[in-house]
């Protein structure tokens, strides 16, 4: 039985068979539409992601699927004191496949071992979001029609960003990927990912606060939220929440075929006035998320 | 200063000056009844001080916690007054109990009943990171 706990888990082969299977299913929807009649997805939320629960359980019900399961904590047994452990033992009598989202890092590992059914981290705590990364991969094969040779510019919040930290190790695994890495100085991105990702795989990147400096080079503009629960200082957060508002203007000399990402729920960081841009792929993005999930659940049920 | 030779058992040689009493705490040596000696601030010719300790009874040594600790360390076996074998401890591939994961937002802080574990990660740097959160240990 397999689990997706980490981006790690899975080999470049795998990616690109679940990238191959969402293709198809985005080209033959009613192919795919009782592939999982009879079975159940539990959608465990120990912290609400509306956004993401509701992707999941869109993916299963378009795949003929039954949902159950809850959107927090306080509605659920935890809240009388019951450990992960206990819950999945639980969860996995009741249903085929658990997506379980977690405040805390790691307790989807704590699942997997426990679990009778496969588990998918839908998010634990800053740690793991793999299907959010699954979700950008699928977007970039599908916009750009590659994984690899790619310029990619991640902005705004590098330090904190899991989705960032994810994506850059999923796609170092490919050749010839340059980052531009664009943060204010109080949220560049982490040493230890530098080190053991970027220069551990020869990966060439450069690091700016500008976001219109290499804006001609980029492939791929991914943009991040910078997070107000991460910071222990308001004043911090206000004064570095819109260091970034990428408008019509400042893509002036980016390329025609630029593709912008954004994990969404968007604040400020884009401007509404580059949503009807044809280079804007973020609420593409989001549907591409079911269509991989859709591949997911397929994969992990061992349902061809 | 004279502290008598060991017959059988072992001198932990070349330990950082001042971690002594952790390698001390953490082989709980304090629960032996033979004789142990803890010598601090020893010369030495490479590092100008060391710590020594002395434990005199063939015991079952946790060598992993050793070579977490402090990997320059010297082991010396002793049997009928002779240093029988001598090695440096290799940082272990993994730590099972052995220290606790800091991160509040780790799940090891509230579920129950699970080891702490530390995965060697980056041996040239010794970082070790827990098995749950990733995150680094810092020693």
């Amino acid at each position: 039985m397999r689990n997706l706990i980490d981006i790690k888990d899975l080999s470049v082969e795998e990616i690109n068979n679940l990238i191959e299977v969402a293709k198809d299913i985005i080209a033959n929807r009613e192919k795919y539409s009782h592939k999982c009649d009879g079975k159940k997805l539990a959608t465990l939320f120990f912290e609400p992601s509306t956004r993401t629960r509701l992707s999941f359980e869109a993916a299963m019900m378009e795949l003929g699927g039954k949902v159950l399961g809850f959107s927090e904590a306080s509605s659920s047994s935890v809240s009388k004191g019951e450990s992960v452990a206990d819950t999945i033992r639980v969860v996995g009598c009741y249903s085929d496949i658990i997506v379980m989202r977690h405040p805390k890092e790691g307790a989807p590992f704590v699942a997997a071992q426990k679990s009778t059914v496969p588990i998918i981290n839908a998010g634990d705590g800053g740690h793991n979001h793999p299907t959010q990364t699954l979700t950008d991969l699928l977007t970039i094969q599908c916009e750009k029609n590659r994984l690899d040779n790619l310029t990619i510019g991640l902005c705004g919040d590098l330090k904190f960003g899991r989705t960032v930290h994810s994506l850059i190790t999923a796609m170092s695994r490919y050749k010839n990927i340059k980052f531009v890495l664009i943060s204010p100085k109080e949220l560049t991105i982490p040493e230890y990912i530098k080190k053991e990702v970027l220069d551990k795989n020869n990966i060439q990147y450069c690091e700016t606060n500008d976001i219109e400096e290499y804006m001609g080079e980029l492939d791929i503009l991914y943009m991040t939220r910078v997070q107000k629960e991460r910071f222990f200082n308001e004043a911090d957060y206000i004064r570095l929440k819109d260091y970034y508002i990428l408008n019509k203007e400042k893509l002036e000399k980016a390329k025609q075929d630029l593709c912008i990402m954004h994990p969404l729920p968007r604040v400020n960081e884009i401007s509404t006035d580059v949503d009807d841009d044809k280079r804007a792929c973020y609420f593409k993005q989001a549907e591409y998320g079911k269509f991989i999930r859709m591949a997911l659940i397929l994969k992990l049920l061992e349902i061809n | 200063m004279n502290i008598d030779s060991i017959k059988n058992g072992f001198v932990i040689d070349h330990i950082q000056a001042g971690k002594a009493m952790e390698i001390y705490d953490k082989l709980n040596l304090n629960k032996l009844e033979c004789q142990v000696a803890i010598i601090t601030n020893a010369k030495s010719k490479k590092t100008g001080k060391k710590d020594i300790i002395k434990i005199d009874k063939n015991i079952d040594i946790d060598i992993d916690t050793l070579g977490f600790i402090d990997p320059g360390i010297t082991i010396n076996i002793v049997k009928d007054d002779k240093i029988v074998d001598k090695f440096h401890p290799e940082p272990p591939k993994e730590l099972k109990n052995i220290v606790k994961c800091q991160n509040p937002r780790c799940i090891t802080s509230i579920e129950k009943d699970l080891d702490h574990i530390f995965i060697l990660t980056d041996k040239e740097n010794q970082v070790y990171r827990c098995k749950y959160c990733e995150m680094s240990l810092k020693k």
